[in-house]
């Protein structure tokens, strides 16, 4: 199953590194989220600073949106999904491979994110240890729903609107437990945070098993 | 589930039976004996003043939409397990009357609101979590209209169901993170309902709560049995489809035989 897991994770990469699809659309649209809310909330009157948790989330939620899309896109395209279903690759393998693909893509992302809210919000790192595990956490749980909720929505003609509505209320708990987990690491007491690192955590467990058991069946689906 | 023998029996292919009608009749009884308790024979709250009588219609549509959507995953369980069509549109069903519970649970909790917090809306735990709950209801419908384009129930995919199935653990899941969440900065508890509630008050609540579940439970049975119908007509459409393209080329064959 890890195996079949690296596999995918490695090509999914690869088509990734080779279409450039994530360095020359999705990390600029990640910027161009950060400029957005700059624009749109005054940045003379702090707004942006005490905010930056929650804006860098919602910035990562919706990048996630974007990388799902492509990763389930990148399949539909001359059969792949066919391909993948007769490839006879342990299916609860492919889910963990495609979450895997898309969460170090998530994590670069969250790099370039952070670097951004430091830089353009103003945001003072203070609980660094508390900043990597609750991106590690969240991104896990991001990518475990997404690739579940992804698979469903695939190949359907109403894709690109109907993943948002069926995904971003089912990720509320982790936008929840980020955004506290990092108002905490930036500029906050760095305990408070734990908890909700403790949340992300669990929402990631209860996810990644829930694809690893359905994801077989989804892959059957006639699309 | 087997199929109700019942349903478009009537003359005029209703959707009512008896025991529809009983259920109806009681509904509308239970709807007039609580409107008298909720307006005229219940006092008023000491804090709340009249405004607390809204609160016999709205806690009673809210623990309804919770109901119904706990049903919805029951429903996509026990689909996913016989996938006969029943629980199938059992889910459906409940999904679609409980997204109307839902909403009325948002208005009431708003109209509520104004009043006693001075906002139509506040960022309380519950009416957060009841607007996320809106919003999946909204995208469950929104599958399984895919799923039902996909054709009858042999074919149809597991989509819907498995969005169907989480969706009670991930209302529990999102009510209980965001009530963690506002609990830890909520500048002043406001107690929605007097904790002392007795008497008249507690009876009229009770009441309320039986009478929208009388109320769910006739609209459902109406919805369920509207959905199976529709059901058997895409059946029959398909059956008569396939009779008129038979027909087809068994008159084709038979030319095709004549000129040979």
């Amino acid at each position: 199953m890890l195996r079949d897991a690296a596999l995918i994770a490695g090509k999914d990469l690869r088509v990734e590194l080779r279409s450039q699809v994530t360095t020359q659309q999705v990390a600029p649209f990640a910027v161009l989220v950060l400029i957005l809310f700059g624009v749109a909330l005054d940045p003379d009157r702090g707004i942006l600073a005490r905010a930056s948790s929650g804006l860098f989330w919602v910035a990562v939620l919706f990048c996630a949106l974007l990388a799902i899309q492509r990763a389930f896109t990148i399949e539909s395209a001359d059969g792949g999904r066919d391909a993948l279903r007769l490839s006879g690759l342990d299916p609860a393998g492919i889910f963990l491979g495609k979450a895997a693909a898309i969460a170090l893509q998530l994590a670069a992302l969250e790099v370039v994110l952070a670097v951004g809210v430091v830089i353009m919000y103003g945001a003072e790192v203070t609980g660094a240890p508390l900043l990597i595990a609750t991106c590690v956490a969240a991104t896990a749980g991001l990518a475990a729903a997404g690739t579940l909720y992804g698979v469903l929505a695939a190949g359907l003609r109403v894709r690109e609107t109907l993943l948002p509505i069926l995904l971003l209320p089912v990720l509320a708990p982790v936008l929840i437990g980020a955004t506290k987990s990092f108002e905490a690491a930036l500029g906050g007491v760095a305990s408070d945070g734990w908890p909700w690192c403790g949340l992300l955590v669990a929402f990631a467990l209860t996810y990644l098993a829930v694809g690893t058991l359905a994801f077989g069946t989804l892959m059957e689906e006639p699309s | 589930m087997t199929a109700p023998h019942a349903v478009g029996s009537g003359p005029s292919g209703s959707t009512s039976s008896g025991a529809t009608r009983v259920l109806g009749g009681l509904s509308l009884a239970g709807l007039a004996l609580l409107l008298g308790y909720a307006l005229v024979w219940s006092p008023a709250d000491r804090t709340q003043r009249d405004s607390v009588r809204l609160m016999y219609v709205h806690v009673p549509s809210a623990i309804v939409a919770f109901a119904a959507c706990a049903l919805t995953t029951v429903a996509a369980a026990m689909w996913l397990r016989r996938r006969t069509e029943g629980w199938w549109v059992l889910g459906g069903a409940s999904a679609e009357v409980g997204l109307v519970f839902t909403a009325l649970t948002l208005v009431t909790g708003s109209i509520w609101g104004r009043p006693t917090w001075g906002t139509y809306w506040d960022w309380d735990p519950r009416i957060t979590s009841t607007s996320l709950l809106f919003v999946m209801l909204v995208g469950y419908l929104a599958l399984r209209r895919i799923d039902n384009e996909a054709g009858d129930a042999a074919q149809r995919g597991t989509r819907g169901a498995i969005v169907g199935l989480l969706l009670f653990p991930n209302v529990v899941v999102v009510h209980y993170s965001v009530d963690w969440w506002r609990s830890l900065h909520q500048t002043a508890t406001i107690t929605r309902l007097d904790p002392t509630i007795e008497g008249t008050m507690l009876f009229t609540l009770m009441l309320g709560i039986v009478v929208f579940g009388l109320i769910f439970a006739w609209l459902l049975v109406h919805r369920f049995r509207v959905g199976w119908l529709e059901e058997r007509v895409e059946h029959a459409g398909l059956d008569d489809a396939l009779r008129a393209r038979r027909a087809e080329a068994g008159v084709v064959a038979g030319l095709g035989g004549g000129t040979a």
